[in-house]
């Protein structure tokens, strides 16, 4: 029988390992589809035609895109199983709000870290850095960065920790240094088995980002 | 029914500010405005969001909501049993709601105001251009989502309406300051009659800038280099 749920993806993505992460948590069989970039399937450009990317979550044949809003429609279709918002709307606000800063601030900055050198790579380190310990006091002493409970925002920043050790080999820093209790939030979620099997080898992403740096001339 | 104190800090030119005034304008919620100077903020606003120290921020019982689109889901849950729903019921409408107004702001938005922004005639062609096909992908998703209905989320304006709605005066100013039109009756003509029936709406229509007054903003907000 068909698969219910295909999610098109790409294996190193920070964003597909979000909806990865959520199927995983709501229990739901879901066919894993890794997408070559530099071909991309019909079926990907026919289901995201607008931005032609990855991840793609298609449900009965009919497509979502935007790993932040796939995470939100995965939790309310499948709602009874480790609920993934909070439900308080003034808490969902501030989960919605998290993520939103991520997606606004990590990208770009994580980017100058390990693709670029010089003043442009070290002014990256500081953005970078500040981002982190802003998330990092955002998280305090909870576990999670909803209080006791796995959530939202925990799914949004998690997939970025299997780059921390490319960031850290090319940017020539320790993030633990300078984080420390978000290292031990990281490793928290690791311990779950959601993120353990979404999350690919540290070791096989340090690999893909030196493959990056050579194709963007900074090797 | 107690809606409890409620604030929004924000300026009556801006489009983020205006989504928040029509999704508690659609509760019927009473409200604070507290009207930012321009050039400068206030410390209110650098308490409330400190992350990005921007406009809007909605205060309810003294805790700050921000993000416009972030502000307008808020009002929808925390009031969900006043006045009708501004996101879609189904999971899979709310999706493409939510995608779509991400598409807003993350491409359409930028293109809007990389026209004012542009310098000489060959960058705003190229914006201009940029908007045009951006547009275009908006009137699809029109009539994908109204479904033979008059606002994108059906009967009554919702999520999608209010977030690419709320441009409406700016999009006229941008027009006149580009001297072309970007809102094209026979290019775009769902878009074009959803923009009438959008603006003409009484919970859209008090909190709609005047356009000379708008355009005046403009100037002092994008001033063109000096020849």
């Amino acid at each position: 029988m068909a698969k219910e749920v295909i999610l098109l993806d790409f294996w190193p993505s920070m964003y597909g390992m979000r909806t990865r992460i959520a199927l995983r948590e709501k229990g739901v069989d879901f066919e894993y589809r890794d997408e070559n970039l530099r071909e991309k399937s019909p079926l990907l450009l026919q289901m995201n035609p607008v931005h032609k990317k990855i991840p793609v979550l298609i449900h009965n044949g009919k497509p979502v895109c935007e790993s932040a809003i796939q995470v939100q429609y995965i939790d309310e279709v499948w709602p009874h199983k480790n609920p993934i918002l909070p439900s308080d709307p003034y808490q969902r606000a501030q989960a919605r709000f998290w993520v939103d800063f991520i997606d606004k601030k990590m990208y770009e900055a994580q980017r100058k870290v390990y693709a670029t050198k010089g003043e442009e790579q070290e002014t990256g380190k500081k953005e970078f850095i500040e981002i982190l310990k802003t998330l990092e006091s955002e998280l305090g002493d909870k576990p999670y960065f909803g209080g006791d409970d796995f959530g939202y925002v925990d799914i949004g920043l998690i997939g970025f920790y299997t780059w921390f050790p490319g960031y850290e080999k090319f940017g020539n820093f320790s993030i633990e240094a300078e984080c420390p209790k978000l290292i031990a939030w990281a490793k928290r979620c690791m311990q779950r088995e959601s993120v353990a099997k979404s999350l690919p080898d540290p070791e096989k992403v340090v690999e893909f980002m030196a493959m990056l740096r050579k194709k963007f001339g900074v090797e | 029914m107690v809606t409890g104190d409620v604030k929004l800090i924000g300026s009556w030119a801006s489009v983020f500010v205006m989504r928040a005034r029509i999704a508690l304008n659609l509760k019927s919620i009473s409200y604070e405005f507290l009207q930012e100077t321009y050039g400068t903020k206030s410390e209110l606003l650098l308490k409330s969001n400190p992350v990005h120290k921007k406009i809007p921020v909605l205060i309810h019982d003294d805790k700050p909501v921000c993000e416009s689109n972030i502000i307008v889901q808020y009002i929808d849950e925390a009031w969900s049993s006043y006045g009708l729903s501004i996101l879609p019921s189904q999971p899979y409408d709310r999706a493409i709601a939510r995608f779509w107004a991400a598409y807003v702001d993350d491409k359409w938005f930028i293109a809007l105001r990389s026209i004012l922004t542009a310098r000489g005639e060959e960058e705003k062609k190229a914006a201009i251009a940029e908007v045009e096909e951006r547009t275009d992908h908006l009137e699809k998703a029109f009539i994908e989502c109204s479904n033979g209905k008059p606002f994108f989320n059906g009967d009554h304006i919702g999520y999608l309406d209010i977030a690419l709605g709320s441009f409406l005066g700016w999009w006229k100013v941008v027009e006149l300051d580009a001297n072309h039109i970007l809102l094209d009756e026979t290019k775009t003509p769902s878009l074009f009659q959803w923009a009438e029936r959008f603006c003409n709406d009484p919970d859209v229509k008090p909190l709609m800038p005047e356009t000379t007054k708008l355009a005046e903003f403009a100037r002092k907000l994008f001033p063109k280099p000096q020849a």
